[in-house]
């Protein structure tokens, strides 16, 4: 693939525009959060192009946007965030991506470092027996027939009403886990089939579990309000999303929108961008399914969560409250929301598509639990493997320029045949174990394919996400162990 | 590259940073379908290691030939999810623009003797091409 060769103004050190007038049909132009550093790679792919051309999408608003970790998807670049006004715009699947609701979930921990450690290689292996992982894998959870729908509605409520995880749990969870306006019934059979036995597994690819330590705090009275209390704190971090069923409902619905273009006479660059209006019948019946998606996988990471607490405990010899293994949060990076936002000084309802991006809302919005109203809503960046993760918190720059949004990981730089022909994933295992990393994975070729070489630098791309202000770093942390799917 | 047993080319793979890829030929499109799904298994496993010992009759209705990639493509990868079928061997028995009936042969998929190298999520649309004239198709998967 050649480079990009399209035209990129400079704003500020960490603004790009790509003006309207680049492609006949571009509505609005497309705005970057990056560095000239951060760029120069962006520029090697066809990212940009994706940029350009989400901004052809009906009743798009201010900007086809794009976080600092913005790398090449298919249809809308991962790291997109496109809002669409709610009379004329339209959703599409692609926009949202086939994980619906990938997601990352952190808890806490009362134990340091120094108590973990020693225990860590057991540890792993408990986690590793306890959350089904790996591809294909299927879950512990047996669903009565039918009881799938009940998951579909209810999200992570389903999970703690069957003993997964604590009430407690659900208001640190964004959208409380269970999106409203879900309809099991615009969701396939096929869907429901591949997620079914699939519930409560963390699957493979880039997902995984990581146990962290906190090595930097960069605000200690907002570290504190979460519940990040000093160095060496032990964290809990689980990134997964919402398996077959979100992968087939996208499928089902991105032909359903292929058959709608037509019929609502729009035409986009890729196929994949396949929209139909947020008021058709069509697009409303998507926004119930994905929902749905986004329910099931609020209700996995609920489960992965209450096995991860228990290994944990069993492992440490410690009981839950001593151990003090609270959520701090839980957020969804592949999504589309119907939220209001300002727009020429008004509030309108938009629909914000976030593909591959963070929601970031500030202190004192109502849409955040109250435990962080004065702090604003906390953002998980899950680096690679290899090295960093941070907490952010969103802020009211964000609601200002980006729909409240920001970046939501590290975001890949080198394709996975790439990575595994730099390396052996034997070879990552012995790097990362003489660096104290401990990895249980069921794929080492899976393993060589997450290699950090294969990323950004995730401190490059938070440090854009902070100096242009869509979102303020908190802390760092650095794994000790990881269990790869 | 891999190439059939007259030393046809088959199918290549494409990079993409976040993805995978490929583009599948064959004597006529009917075949370049067989080849591309005979490609997205191998990208999924040993194809070397699974014996054609049961099939499975897969059916495929679309609004044009792009969708008709697309749809059978993910219908293999749901087989796969649903019923654990690792398939090697595609026979298309019809195949009109809009429709494709083909017979599907591999065997379940045995951890103790496949290898499952990677996950497909779904093929995508994104640069799918149909090359009636060459017989070529491309197809960029989400892994």
């Amino acid at each position: 693939m050649s480079p990009w060769t399209g035209p990129l103004e400079k704003v500020d050190d960490y603004r790009w525009r790509i003006p309207k007038s680049y492609k006949s049909g571009m509505r609005v132009d497309g705005l970057i959060f990056s560095s000239k550093e951060l760029l120069d790679e962006v520029k090697e792919e066809q990212a940009l192009e994706q940029v350009a051309n989400v901004a052809f999408l009906p009743g798009i608003v201010s900007y086809s946007l794009a976080m600092p970790d913005i790398h090449w998807g298919y249809g809308f670049p991962i790291g997109g965030v496109a809002a669409m006004r709610l009379s004329d715009g339209v959703v599409s699947p692609g926009g949202v991506g086939f994980d619906i609701n990938c997601g990352v979930r952190l808890l806490r921990t009362n134990l340091t470092e120094a108590e973990v450690r020693p225990k860590i290689r057991e540890l792993m292996e408990a986690l590793y027996r306890n959350v089904p992982s790996g591809l294909g894998s299927e879950g512990k959870i047996r669903l009565r027939h039918g009881e799938i729908d009940e998951v579909l509605a209810k999200g992570a409520r389903w999970a703690v009403e069957h003993g997964y995880g604590r009430r407690n749990d659900l208001e640190t969870t964004e959208e409380h886990g269970e999106m409203r306006g879900a309809d099991p019934s615009l969701v396939s059979g096929k869907a429901k089939e591949r997620g079914t036995p699939q519930l409560g597994t963390l699957g493979s690819g880039n997902h995984f579990l990581e146990v962290a330590v906190i090595d930097q705090i960069h605000d200690e009275a907002v570290a504190k309000e979460m519940g990040i209390e000093q160095l060496g704190q032990v964290m809990l971090l689980i990134h997964c999303g919402s398996r077959g069923l979100g992968h087939q409902a996208a499928d089902d619905y991105i032909s359903v929108m292929v058959n709608a273009m037509k019929k609502y006479n729009i035409e986009m660059p890729d196929r994949q961008l396949a929209c139909a209006p947020i008021n058709s019948e069509e697009g409303q019946n998507y926004l119930a399914a994905m929902r749905c998606a986004a329910n099931y996988a609020w209700a996995n990471r609920q489960c992965i969560a209450h096995w991860v607490r228990e290994a944990f405990c069993k492992v440490l010899g410690k009981c839950e409250e001593d151990a003090g293994l609270e959520m701090i949060y839980d957020v969804a990076h592949n999504i589309a929301k119907i939220e209001e936002h300002e727009l020429d000084g008004k509030k309108v309802k938009l629909c914000v598509h976030r593909k591959g991006a963070t929601r970031a809302f500030p202190a004192g919005h109502p849409d955040i639990p109250p435990k962080y109203a004065r702090i604003g809503q906390p953002v998980l960046i899950p680096g690679d493997m290899g090295r960093f993760s941070y907490v952010l918190v969103g802020t009211e720059q964000a609601m200002k320029e980006s729909f409240g949004s920001t970046c939501h990981g590290a975001g890949r730089v080198k394709s996975r045949a790439a990575a595994k022909r730099m390396l052996r994933g034997e070879e990552v295992l012995r790097r990362l174990d003489s660096r104290g990393i401990t990895v249980r994975t069921g794929s080492m070729k899976g393993l060589a394919e997450e290699a950090s070489e294969a990323y950004k630098d995730v401190t490059a791309v938070v440090n854009v996400a902070h100096n242009a202000g869509i979102s303020k770093i908190i802390a760092r942390s650095r794994p000790i162990g990881v269990i790869k799917g | 590259m891999c190439y059939d047993n007259k030393k046809m080319r088959r199918f290549q793979l494409i990079e993409h940073t976040a993805d995978t890829g490929l583009i599948a030929y064959g004597h006529n499109l009917a075949e370049a379908f067989a080849n591309a799904a005979y490609g997205l298994f191998s990208i999924i496993t040993e194809l070397d290691k699974v014996k054609e010992i049961e099939s499975q009759e897969v059916t495929v209705n679309a609004e044009d030939t792009e969708s008709l990639l697309f749809k059978w493509l993910n219908d293999l990868i749901y087989t796969f999810e649903v019923k654990h079928y690792l398939f090697k061997r595609f026979d298309i028995v019809e195949f009109a623009k809009t429709s494709l009936k083909a017979t599907c042969w591999g065997e379940k998929y045995d951890p103790s003797r496949h290898h499952i190298k990677i996950g497909v999520k779904s093929a995508t649309y994104h640069l799918l091409e149909v090359d009636e004239g060459k017989n070529r198709v491309q197809v960029i998967f989400d892994v």
